[in-house]
């Protein structure tokens, strides 16, 4: 393929759509006799509905139908209990706080919102319990436990190696409960078309896992149901899951035979999945040399009653480093909660915090240089399973950030630097996530005018797809940007994964160019038969196809346009779909992994405690980047918000009501401009020719994973205090 | 219950006529007292550039421009607004041509899922206007109301100091 696009800085190409305002979200599409939807949301933690009277409502002019547990249609997915075991209105039961427990639909969003107020509840109440610290004792290993320890294997005697170690760390590191909070509240307007279908316009990171969730749900027939997600405003996990509004906002849209919206409020948006609490042990062995000699990491996450919420914390250390003994363990305990949910770089950020933080404290026990350890324990395999890496420039990456961040002049001791009342540190760690790809699917569509038109259902949750995907398809044809237009978010069109995981690149991009690959076959095939063309005789990989033309490669001079080989062949269009997966052998053969190397200075005032980060450097070893400049801002978008579970995230919850308390952007602290500072993102050169033919491996995520940890270990450069309790609020600084 | 039966909104209080200078063009309205700037753009006139990403002023993301100041317009009721001339995200482009800002987000990627971005751009537009802002710092803390979930925030400061120098420049 020739490269004129893949590689280039290339502007977003829905960038004009987004900077004015055309750019449509699940709640934008007011589409005829539309009606609204309000949740009212349970105010206890667990129990049962005794009462619920909606009366008072329903008799609001305007308001068309309050719907509750007692007169929503029965749907068979009620009775069943397999998965998805939470829908809403299913029940008088209650298991958590905030459950969707009567939807008011009206005729405008204003009266929809009043009378919700005036459905009145009461409540049996049972004992809940909200504090995964008070579960310790009833932790268990997780029903559906892929993600997490056991697939991964322990290594030699862990505990006999670490006592006897000369150097040993061991400390618990803990961190809070976060909620995603996308910009855009989850919304769906399910538009009814009067035959029983309906197109919900959705807020998903997957818009056929959206549709298959309304097949399975309402037994709707394929064809009588479209999920178009054409703009996502964020979601880092949250949209992964259908969410209540839009089982309700169909429900409702079904009964009435009338378009209903619903959208969830800000607060009702700390309702649905959150990354989950975490305690974790880590216990590091090392010889004076600063070897490992072991590693035991043992975790604990909070899960709800409904279903076992797993992830990965547990399974990174013996991917990253060379230690012979190795001991995990991942348990899960219960509270009245929601269900978790996959949370930017699930299990990653989590994990890697604590790892990442107790190679620091090792460094410091073994009097070693922070960056001089990972060096000394750097995996030249993956130790789980004992297999080479398709690509690992995790060396470049040290090596890069230590350069432009100026590691070499770090005076270890804690408190050594200061400017005025400022105190300073620089602390540095690693980052690691799956470069992992999925099956999907895509369709190319050249017109005689010259012009492509792809289109996958994938999505773009502001990830970059759109542009990638065109720049992928403009190269193959060698057509100009403008001349292709790349379609998603629309479960009519060929299948693709949901968007998350970091594969979309490295899953929907090899489908997009097999498509076009194969459109370039019959073009190439045309292009032959035209008389004079010079390419009779010419096989594929002889000719470029640069510029709207076919030529060869050798001698540009002979060829001929497309729209030239589109004429000769009296040809309206050429349509390919193609499908593209990984190598079945792959996986199996190779351990596939993106890399970073992370280094931050705080600076923490010598008063108040308060620390802000200054800079952060962040090395990244991701394979092929196809847009430097929509990657960058993925691996920023993932530092910053490797910022805020630093020091601001936390969603505090009240133990006594069973509630989240910091349900607002007031109380729930983002990271807001001035807290980001200085951001530099080095894309270390990385070839990779095993992963897939792009040799592209993901972004998505990597920028938050270890984030967290450099800032905590600057903080204890800074202050010599070591904080292992995220996030790291001034009051924990100086206490 | 002896809670008095609830009266409809439509009979709490009737409609009263406003009009807006609404990105240029006079516009004649009739508003319930309690619809918000915010809720009249995006659910009544189907302008839903303007975004909302909490309805309690707490995000930024509902910002228009109210006789050239910046202004949540979700916490802005429609009816306060009468004869004022607002300019919202749609109206920031001539024709085609896109207002510098615009361009300048575009160039510098200074967004991502786009979500916050029209309110980013009208905040940065009366940022501009307001001569407030000299260094990075005061750029940093003056569009600290703007949130952006995605962390476009180095790349938002970057677009508006090329806007503030071409500006400067010019007026030079
Ligand atoms: S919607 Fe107005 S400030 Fe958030
Ligand atoms: S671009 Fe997504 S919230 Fe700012």
């Amino acid at each position: 393929m020739t490269s004129s696009y893949i590689g280039q800085p290339l502007n977003r190409v829905d960038g004009r759509a987004k900077v004015t305002g055309e750019a449509k979200y699940a709640a934008e599409y007011n589409v005829h006799g539309l009606a609204h939807g309000f949740i009212v949301s349970s105010t206890i933690a667990r129990g049962r509905i005794v009462r619920i009277d909606s009366g008072r409502a329903a008799s609001v002019p305007g308001v068309l139908r309050v719907f509750t547990h007692e007169n929503r249609e029965h749907l068979p997915s009620y009775d069943r209990d397999d998965e998805h075991s939470f829908l809403p209105l299913r029940d008088a039961k209650i298991h958590f706080s905030g459950q969707p427990i009567a939807l008011v639909v009206a005729e405008t969003s204003e009266l929809a919102r009043y009378a919700a107020s005036l459905v009145q509840v009461e409540y049996s109440h049972e004992p809940h319990v909200m504090d995964l610290n008070t579960r310790r004792g009833e932790a268990y290993d997780p029903k559906e436990d892929e993600d997490s320890a056991s697939s991964t294997k322990d290594r030699g005697d862990a505990q006999s190696a670490f006592t006897h170690a000369a150097v040993r760390h061991e400390a618990e590191y803990t961190h809070p409960c976060e909620h995603h909070n996308p910009m855009e509240m989850h919304a769906t307007t399910a538009a009814w078309h009067g035959d029983g279908k309906i197109t919900a316009y959705e807020k998903t990171q997957g818009a056929p896992r959206s549709q298959k969730y309304l097949m399975k749900v309402f037994g709707f027939k394929k064809d009588e149901v479209r999920v178009i997600a054409s703009y996502v405003g964020g979601a880092f996990g949250s949209g992964l899951r259908a969410e209540h509004q839009l089982f309700l906002s169909v429900l409702a849209a079904r009964e009435l035979a009338r378009s209903v919206r619903v959208t969830l409020t800000r607060q009702q948006m700390f309702t649905i999945g959150y990354r989950p609490w975490s305690i974790q042990r880590l216990k590091l062995g090392a010889g004076a040399d600063g070897a490992l000699h072991a590693i035991g990491h043992d975790a604990l996450t909070n899960t709800s009653r409904l279903e076992d919420y797993t992830e990965n914390d547990v399974g990174w250390s013996a991917a990253l480093y060379n230690c012979p003994n190795i001991k995990r363990s991942y348990k899960v305990a219960q509270i009245d909660c929601y269900t978790p949910a996959d949370m930017r770089a699930p299990g990653g950020a989590t994990g890697m915090y604590a790892i990442e933080s107790a190679m620091d404290e090792l460094a410091y026990a073994a009097g070693i240089d922070p960056l001089e350890l990972r060096l000394k324990n750097y995996s030249e395999k993956d130790l789980n399973e004992d297999k080479p890496f398709s690509s690992k420039q995790l060396r470049e990456c040290f090596r890069q950030g230590a350069q432009r961040f100026g590691w070499a002049k770090r005076n270890p001791a804690p408190r050594s630097m200061r400017e005025g009342n400022e105190l300073i540190g620089w602390g540095m760690a690693t980052g690691i996530w799956e470069a992992m790809r999925l099956k999907a699917s895509a369709r190319a569509v050249l017109t005689y005018d010259g012009k492509l038109d792809v289109a996958s259902a994938t999505t773009d949750i502001g990830t970059g797809t759109y542009t990638i995907m065109t720049q992928i398809a403009a190269d193959t044809l060698g057509l100009r940007i403008a001349d292709v237009t790349f379609r998603l978010g629309d479960s009519t069109l060929p299948p693709a994964p949901i968007q998350g995981g970091s594969f979309t690149a490295a899953s929907v991009g090899p489908a997009v160019k097999a498509a076009c690959d194969a459109v370039r076959e019959k073009l190439f095939k045309l292009a032959r038969n035209v008389p004079d063309s010079g390419l009779a005789n010419a096989k594929i990989e002889d000719v470029a196809f640069v510029d709207g033309r076919i030529a060869l490669a050798r001698d540009p001079s002979l060829g001929v346009t497309i729209v030239g080989a589109m004429r000769y062949g009296n040809l309206k269009q050429i349509e390919e779909v193609a499908k593209a997966e990984l190598a079945e052998d792959l996986e199996k053969r190779y351990a596939m992994y993106v890399h970073s190397a992370i280094f931050a200075e705080v600076r923490v005032d010598a008063d108040f405690g308060s620390v802000r980060v200054a800079r952060v450097v962040n090395a990244v070893a991701a394979g092929r980047i196809l847009n430097p400049k929509t990657a960058r801002s993925q691996v920023l978008g993932g530092v910053v918000m490797g910022i805020g579970m630093a020091l601001h995230e936390e969603t505090l919850a009240d133990h006594d009501l069973g509630r989240f308390m910091t349900h607002n952007f007031a109380d729930y602290h983002i990271p807001v401009n001035a807290d980001v500072q200085d951001i530099d993102v080095i894309f270390v050169d990385e070839r990779d020719d095993i992963i897939n033919p792009l040799g592209v491996k993901g972004v998505g995520e990597i920028g938050i994973v270890g984030t967290a940890a450099a800032i905590a270990n600057a903080v204890f450069h800074a202050t010599g205090k070591r904080v292992r309790d995220l996030p790291i609020t001034l009051d924990k600084v100086f206490t | 219950m002896n809670e008095p039966a609830p009266r409809a909104l439509t009979t709490l209080a009737s409609k009263t006529a406003i009009t807006l200078t609404l990105n240029g063009s006079d516009t004649q309205l009739e508003v319930e007292p309690w619809t918000t700037l915010l809720d009249l753009l995006r659910e009544r006139l189907d302008m839903t550039g303007t975004k909302k990403g909490c309805d309690h002023g707490q995000c930024g993301a509902c910002t228009v421009l109210v006789n050239g100041k910046r202004v949540l317009s979700c916490l802005t009721l429609a009816i306060m607004q009468d004869g004022a001339a607002i300019t919202t995200i749609e109206g920031l482009c001539t024709g085609d041509t896109l207002h510098a800002m615009q361009q300048a987000f575009i160039e510098h990627d200074a967004l991502q899922c786009g979500y916050c971005t029209p309110g980013q751009i009208c905040s940065a537009v009366a940022l501009i206007a307001e001569g407030k802002a000299r260094t990075r710092d005061d750029i940093r803390e003056l569009m600290s109301g703007n949130l952006c979930r995605c962390g476009a925030y180095p790349n938002i400061i970057a677009a508006i100091e090329q806007v503030m120098q071409r500006a400067e420049q010019q007026s030079r």
